[in-house]
């Protein structure tokens, strides 16, 4: 009640495949206080202006992931942006780059979950394990290997930050090569051969060129470009060992 | 169900100029550009030894082209690149290493940087001494 | 899904890259600078009969050959992957620019240290 209310224009990127020939920019006037996340003004914009305004959104405490747009071009959720931070100007925001775009803000991730899927994203024990064994026992050592890149919210920022993915879609990407990267290094799983055929591949490790960029704006600092490149090495040595001494397949 | 998957018509919007959207990319592309110069450097001794190999007359008429003042300037523009690549080099450096553990701490990635940046001034520096020491 | 070989190319651009970090700035200083302009290093440094010298031991012949041929293949896949971001596609004429030339220039600057002798 103390704040005063400013006014921020807001640029939001509009395409209803339905009636519009391609995406076009609408400006609106939204008054906000200094706490208002750019979540808040879009729903302010779809409550109170414009509720034809398509866009996704969950927990607006940044760990569902679901937010993830580009805010005056760059990945961001918006739920932990401010418009405060760039008030007075004006405010552009678009739906995550390098996605086809279903309508408004909202981008298609098929590709993304099916890639998801494909590496396999669970614990694969090393050998069949009984009840009777119970829990797996884990040192703090073991756990820091894989701990970071376990953070991931799945919010596809890095996705929409990474030029190669958005060149070629056929490269995997980094959070889901993150992701490969943490169960590879669970010391539960038992798993790393068979993801291996995968991370050898240009479609792998191997389409990254160290960019980088998708470690700059994860909001959950998963670093995928750190898990991406640190499997280059491996890769590489047993490129040149395979045929003397294979350290976990690839074919 | 079938009339709404038609009205579907997903928008790919185009990668043209795509490194010019932010001042990351923009660097990014400047850190492979270095590689240009570092090329065409060791293209210039490429073609030095080749006259190395063609006799004293051929080799001087190389050296003698170094000493021009559009050469010397090439150079001063190669030496800026090269230092920027040293500098960029060290700096994705720890991206492309596991993280390390020092007493029990995780090491930050810019004391990666830091370190390789200094072991490469101090490289440099001992190239240097080295070639004014070396007194043909 | 075929494995990529890149592992080839991306050690040899490692080599090269960690070289010229480590002693290529200073390299260019010398041989570019310091000895057309006559300071900081003897003038004769680079005169034909040291260079001459310098080739025919076979530390010589390595260094130079390393530093000639880890540079260009250090470009080489830099320069490969700088086509496909600039939107140029990729393909088998790009990689025979690309690796071949420094294939050329490697065996070119073998065959001359070798022709140089010892």
């Amino acid at each position: 009640m103390a704040d005063t209310m400013k006014t921020i224009e807001i640029e939001v990127l509009r395409y209803r495949p339905e009636q519009d020939k391609e995406p076009f920019y609408q400006t609106y006037k939204v008054p906000f206080t200094d706490d208002w996340s750019v979540l808040q003004g879009l729903q302010y914009i779809k409550d109170d202006l414009d509720g034809t305004l398509s866009f996704r959104w969950s927990c607006r405490m940044a760990i569902c992931g679901s937010c993830g747009m580009m805010v005056d071009g760059k990945p961001r959720l918006a739920c932990r942006t401010f418009l405060r931070n760039y008030y007075p100007k004006k405010l552009r925001i678009g739906p995550l780059e390098h996605f086809p775009i279903e309508r408004d803000l909202v981008v298609q991730v098929e590709d993304f979950i099916k890639k998801l899927e494909g590496i396999k994203p669970y614990i694969i024990p090393k050998e069949p394990r009984k009840l009777e064994q119970g829990e797996y026992l884990q040192t703090p050592e073991q756990l820091e290997r894989y701990l970071q890149f376990s953070g991931c919210i799945n919010c596809m920022l890095c996705y929409a930050a990474c030029p190669q993915y958005g060149l070629d879609s056929r490269f995997t990407g980094p959070g889901i090569l993150a992701l490969m990267h943490r169960y590879n290094t669970d010391s539960r799983d038992g798993g790393r051969a068979e993801r291996m055929e995968l991370g050898h591949s240009e479609e792998g490790f191997w389409g990254c060129t160290a960019v980088a960029y998708c470690s700059e704006v994860c909001p959950k600092d998963v670093d995928p470009a750190n898990a991406i490149n640190q499997n280059k090495m491996n890769s590489a040595v047993d490129y040149f060992l395979r045929f003397v001494a294979p350290r976990g397949a690839g074919k | 169900m079938s009339a709404q998957m038609d009205k579907r018509r997903p928008y790919m919007r185009s990668m043209s100029g795509w490194w010019r959207r932010d001042p990351y990319f923009i660097r990014y592309m400047a850190m492979e550009a270095t590689s240009v110069l570092v090329a065409v450097y060791a293209v210039i001794l490429l073609v030095g030894l080749y006259r190395l190999s063609q006799g004293e007359a051929d080799y001087n008429e190389w050296l003698a082209s170094l000493k021009n003042g559009g050469s010397v300037f090439f150079h001063f523009l190669i030496f800026l690149v090269f230092v920027y690549h040293t500098w960029s080099w060290f700096k994705i450096m720890p991206k492309t290493m596991p993280a390390i553990y020092m007493g029990g701490k995780k090491l930050p990635q810019p004391a990666i940087t830091w370190t390789g940046v200094a072991v490469a001034l101090v490289l440099n520096l001992l190239v240097i001494a080295i070639l004014i020491w070396v007194k043909p | 899904m075929k494995r990529s070989n890149d592992p080839v190319f991306w050690s040899l651009f490692g080599a090269g890259g960690m070289l010229a970090a480590l002693i290529g700035p200073a390299l260019v200083l010398v041989t570019g600078i310091a000895v057309p302009l006559g300071f900081l290093v003897s003038q004769d440094l680079l005169k034909y009969q040291n260079m001459l010298g310098f080739a025919h031991h076979w530390l010589g012949k390595i260094v130079i050959f390393a530093i000639i041929a880890l540079f260009l293949w250090h470009a080489a896949l830099r320069i490969f992957h700088m086509l496909h971001d600039f939107g140029i596609h990729a393909g088998t004429g790009a990689k025979l620019v690309c690796f071949g030339l420094p294939l050329l220039c490697t065996i070119a600057s073998a065959w001359w240290l070798l022709g140089i002798g010892f």
